[in-house]
């Protein structure tokens, strides 16, 4: 079994909300509710779904971009590891409890603070989704990309311009280029330097928040063709966020569903795109417009809209759009469940459909 | 088929601070009566602009510089088609959401926070089909009054039905004395006679009102201009009737309720409500559901084909997403830079695309059954204001010849419906 | 073609930028420099920004046209007598004088460095306390942002004059008092400006970058949300220096500034206040008295604010056509 880079266990991250005359707290958006999820070392693991599921949430706070409510997020630690610690967690005695805070603020990324965390940061990394927002528009392109080299004190003054030019001859760009301002690119290529960015302190992990919904499909193509190509030069892990289905089917290697801040399948891409096995998944396939007008496939329609995160349906959160659902679906809330090969699905009913 | 709309040789420009951005370069487009009808492109490529143009609504400092847009509205004859590129704006005023209707990409911005659901989409029926309106009152209060008895009520729905006579025979007149200049006005043309008596024309055409002063005197009296209620009631009803038509679950609560209340996928319905409550004979629809998620896109799409059987008849569809296009559309052009590179019939685009740019284009898109790596269309789009020389897609052409450099290649119909403009089909086909 | 190529393949400068060839810049001077262009098409900006030029060379030449008669306090008007009545303008006082012949032109003169000291001092400091203040308040949130919030709503609610005499007494009259009385009046709108842009900048994307490769809270500060958000206070701050002078005059209309013989205009009415209306026979005998430091003010100030409007006008985005 490959290692796991992160381990995700239990992680929720909810917004409160606060009413009445008091602005005491009267309820939480949901945004990430109990996630458990693995990301193995190397891979790139696509995490999909829809405006509102969770999904840019759940990656930001991997980051620790949003401070995660409560839940664990394990750094480079063996699987055994992992589960004696959250065993140490479950435990009845306090002082094993005590011990696993302990271990914890070593390995746990929601732990960690100060000098710690800035030491982490460096090994993960983020593209973000719109290029005109994410290079500060009054810094020449030098300076942003050498900025986390700086931070991180891995390159001196003197060695910073050779280390620049170097990640924009890796990205596609010229050192040319570094003397300017990012108002004088193009979206693909602002998005291009805004990825020499993410890889100047040398991470292993990034996440790619949707890196290519902003730009024009022949753009798309260039910049995902350079990110294969970088993971495979740098041994990248990428969680790859997107609600562009096609997209994801061409870069990842394992693909996690979320509906409604819960992952409710996780499959390799082949398998997920093959046999779907959850409702919604197979909802949210059939529903991609497919550039090729000889085939024509059914399409799964689903009513209504997605439902409040603040108050998620009472046991599977996709009951009230599932024609398959009974009465156990609308009181039992499912976990993951192992279906074979590495594939597992959220449902009661994935055995029948 | 016949044509509906056709533009020829359009040419529009924006004259910003850096310079002048040549946005349209001679873009021949047309749509046919009952199609659907495609506009793929990427950002830049003026498929927004086009359709602006078309409905004369092209933001300051956007100008169109030259060329025809053609509308062949006539059911009597045809062959007859008005430029409106020479028509008066208020000639444009009655075109727009009546014959021609358009929805945008952001749903939420093009719908008003103030005003309700029911006022928004009644807004364009009290404003085009008034005389319709003013009559089914008039009848509903002509029954009404002949049965009601006490003397108070009848003189008010005595009154009501005199102000709605009177406003009704105000519009007939109007629309008559519109319609006669706009005959005239199309002779005049046809003729190429006098340019004073047109420049005449249009302006007697702007200032032509609708003369009913008693009625416009009652309308400012706060309690007795109430008697326009009853036209609000009949217009109500109607969006009820639409809104049902669309799918909508409890049309007479959505009438009062607000767009901030509404979802994504819901506020694009209402404006596609909004479009068709005049039944347009074309519906623009640029990007609009770019911005809604897969599974609403795909309920979106599903509703618009559906219009297409019974409501609407012809669609003019914007998109960057081929997917949709192969969806939806019967028929594509591809824009690139501000000309027309490809036209064809969906299928025949697809199974044999011949513009290098579309063939590019369907090759960088990732497809269910993917062999190998995405091919990519190296370089960037180019700069409007200093565009390529000859035919744009040069710089970027993997074909490209020295005269591409130089001319701009023509827009030709190579097969059967099947338009290109590229020198390496120069030598077939004939000249459009 | 190769697609490995094409992807990672070096782009020519030449096809790469959007506008190549051109020199780079950094996009606060380009804008800079569209601004100043369009500042000049205005006709009104030229008139503010001529008489602001006016009133800076009366400043610095003020030595050399009014010559103080006691160099080390020429902020002391000379007066040559003491008869309590205004003298009307004449060749040895060009602009008459004022109750204890304090020469008026001398006061104009060195009045408008007064002007200058009061308006650029207090600007000057609530800039700094308002960008201090609102960047904790605004970056922060949360407690640090409540409590800013509420002293600023605390110095709101303070009746100005009542504020402005307290200071005084505690204080002891002179200019510098009006500082300080002016910039307590003032800060809590730019800490409030200054909040309401960092709030719009924090939450950009290249924030979120630099926190992401460890950032500190200062670095992220000074070097990202600063620079992009400091434009609309500057707006105000302009705008500002003509208003602040106004209310300065008023002040010392009322007392509360400088003493009496101070070359400070506001002052100058003040000490005219009997002879605002003349005699039965003339109402308007002493008219100079007021008219001319009233003028002064009036002019002084319309400079700052046709500048300041045309300033707002041309940076406002939406205004712009880019």
């Amino acid at each position: 079994m490959s290692e796991n880079l992160l381990d995700l266990r239990k992680l929720k991250k909810y917004y409160p909300i606060k009413g009445g005359v008091f602005r005491s707290h009267v309820g939480d958006v949901r945004a990430v509710d109990d996630v458990d999820l693995k990301i193995h070392k190397g891979e790139c693991l696509g995490l999909v779904g829809e405006s509102g599921c969770g999904k840019t949430t759940l990656g930001k706070t991997i980051l620790r971009l949003h401070n995660a409510t409560s839940g664990r997020i394990y750094f480079k630690q063996t699987e055994d590891e992992v589960e004696r610690i959250e065993g140490l967690l479950e435990s009845e005695s306090p002082a094993d409890r005590k011990e696993a805070s302990r271990l914890l603020k070593d390995v746990d990324l929601t732990a960690m603070n100060g000098a710690d965390l800035r030491k982490q940061r460096g090994k993960i990394q983020i593209v973000f989704q719109d290029p005109s927002n994410s290079l500060n528009p009054r810094m020449l392109i030098k300076n942003i990309i050498a900025e986390p080299l700086l931070i991180q004190k891995l390159a001196t003054a003197k060695e910073v311009d050779f280390r620049v030019d170097e990640l924009l001859k890796t990205v596609g760009l010229s050192g040319n280029h570094m003397r300017r301002y990012p108002h004088e690119f193009s979206g693909g290529q602002r998005q291009r330097i805004a990825i020499a960015r993410a890889l100047a302190t040398k991470p292993e992990f990034i996440l790619m928040d949707e890196p290519t919904s902003a730009l024009d499909v022949s753009v798309q193509a260039q910049i995902l063709n350079l990110l294969k190509q970088l993971q495979k030069d740098f041994s990248l892990t990428y969680l790859f966020v997107t609600h562009h289905l096609l997209v994801v089917k061409y870069i990842t290697d394992r693909i996690a569903v979320m509906y409604l801040g819960r992952i409710v399948e996780v499959a390799k891409t082949a398998d997920l795109f093959a046999h779907s096995l959850h409702p919604y998944t197979k909802a949210l396939l059939s529903a991609i417009p497919i550039p090729d007008p000889t085939t024509k496939t059914e399409k799964i329609i689903l009513t209504g809209d997605v439902p409040n995160p603040s108050n998620p349906p009472a046991g599977c959160r996709f009951h009230p759009r599932c024609s398959y659902a009974k009465d156990i679906c609308k009181q039992v809330e499912p976990q993951l469940m192992d279906a074979g090969e590495g594939h597992t699905v959220a449902c009661h009913r994935w055995k029948e459909i | 088929m016949e044509k509906l709309i056709e533009t020829i040789n359009l040419y529009t420009d924006f004259h910003t601070f850096e310079g002048t951005v040549k946005a349209l370069n001679g873009v021949d487009i047309f749509v046919r009566k009952g199609e659907t009808y495609g506009l793929v492109g990427e950002s830049g490529c003026g498929k927004s602009v086009t359709v602006r143009s078309i409905l004369r609504i092209v933001q300051s400092p956007g100008r169109i510089r030259d060329g025809k847009i053609l509308l062949y509205f006539s059911e009597e004859n045809k062959e007859k088609s008005i430029d409106i590129l020479t028509r008066p704006e208020t000639y444009m005023e009655s075109v727009r959401g009546s014959d021609i209707s358009m929805i945008f990409q952001e749903a939420s911005s093009s719908l008003n926070p103030v005003f309700s659901i029911g006022e928004q989409v009644g807004e364009s029926i009290f404003f085009h089909r008034l005389p319709e309106i003013l009559e089914a009152a008039i009848d509903q209060l002509k029954a009404e009054v002949s049965k009601v008895g006490n003397p108070l009520t009848r003189t008010w729905k005595s009154f009501s039905l005199r102000m709605l006579e009177k406003e009704l025979s105000a519009n007939v007149a109007y629309d008559k004395t519109v319609a006669e200049i706009d005959e005239r006005l199309y002779l005049v043309e046809s003729l190429a006679s006098d340019a004073q008596e047109k420049a005449q024309l249009i302006s007697v055409r702007n200032s032509t009102r609708k003369s009913m002063p008693l009625v416009n005197l009652v309308r400012k009296i706060p309690f007795l201009r109430r008697y326009r209620k009853i036209l609000d009631t009949i217009v109500t009803g109607r969006v009820v009737d639409l809104l049902t038509e669309l799918g909508v679950s409890n049309p007479t609560a959505m009438v009062k309720r607000y767009p901030h209340e509404l979802s994504g996928g819901m506020q694009q319905r209402i404006v596609i409500a909004i479009a068709l409550a005049c039944h347009p004979r074309l519906l623009i629809a640029d990007e609009p559901t770019s911005n809604l998620d897969v599974t609403i896109q795909a309920q979106i799409l599903e509703l618009i084909k559906e219009l297409k059987k019974t409501k609407i008849s012809s669609v003019l569809f914007i998109t960057h997403d081929l997917g949709v296009v192969a969806e939806v559309c019967d028929r594509v052009s591809v824009m690139y830079a501000g000309d027309v590179a490809e036209t064809a019939l969906v299928r025949e685009l697809f199974a044999k695309p011949l513009h290098p740019y579309t063939k590019g284009l369907l090759n960088s898109v990732p497809k269910v059954v993917q062999e190998g790596q995405l091919n990519t269309i190296p370089g960037i789009v180019p700069n409007l204001i200093h565009p390529p020389s000859g035919c744009r897609f040069h710089p970027r052409c993997p074909f490209v010849m020295d005269q591409c450099k130089v001319e701009k290649p023509a827009y030709i119909e190579i097969e059967s419906d099947h338009y290109v403009a590229c020198h390496l089909y120069a030598a077939k086909g004939e000249t459009k | 073609m190769n697609e490995l190529d094409s992807a990672a393949a070096v782009i020519e400068d030449k096809e790469g930028l959007v506008n190549p060839g051109t020199p780079s810049t950094h996009p606060g001077i380009s804008e800079f420099a569209f601004a100043i262009k369009r500042l000049l098409r205005n006709p009104l900006t030229i008139i503010g920004l001529a008489i602001i030029l006016f009133f800076v060379t009366l400043s610095v030449l003020a030595p050399v046209i009014a010559p103080p008669p006691k160099p080390d306090d020429p902020y002391q008007m000379p007066h040559t007598g003491w008869r309590t009545t205004p003298s009307p303008p004449s060749a040895e006082h060009i602009f008459g004088t004022l109750p204890q012949q304090y020469d008026i032109f001398y006061g104009i003169i060195w009045g408008s460095r007064s002007a200058f000291r009061i308006g650029i001092t207090v600007v000057f400091a609530n800039l700094l306390i308002g960008i201090i203040l609102g960047s904790l308040a605004g970056y922060f949130g949360g407690l640090i942002d409540e409590i800013i919030l509420r002293i600023a709503d605390i110095f709101y609610s303070i009746p100005f004059l009542v504020m402005a005499m307290a200071l005084v007494v505690a204080l002891g009259p002179g200019l510098k008092s009006i500082i300080i009385v002016l910039i307590i009046l003032n800060w809590p709108t730019y800490t409030r400006v200054i909040r309401s842009e960092i709030l719009i900048v924090r939450d950009l994307d290249f924030v979120q970058a630099a926190k992401a490769s460890g950032a500190s809270h200062l670095r992220i500060l000074v070097k990202h949300i600063m620079p992009n958000c400091i434009f609309s206070v500057i707006i105000v701050a302009s705008m500002h220096i003509g208003t602040t002078v106004l209310t300065a005059a008023a002040l010392s209309f009322l007392g509360l500034g400088s003493t009496t013989g101070y070359a400070d205009w506001g002052q100058m009415v003040s000490t005219c206040r009997n002879w605002i209306v003349g005699p039965p026979e003339q109402r308007l005998a002493y008219w100079y008295v007021v008219f001319i430091p009233g003028f002064t003010i009036a002019l002084f100030v319309l400079g700052w604010n046709l500048l300041g409007d045309a300033v707002r006008d041309v940076f406002d985005p939406k205004m712009r056509r880019r």
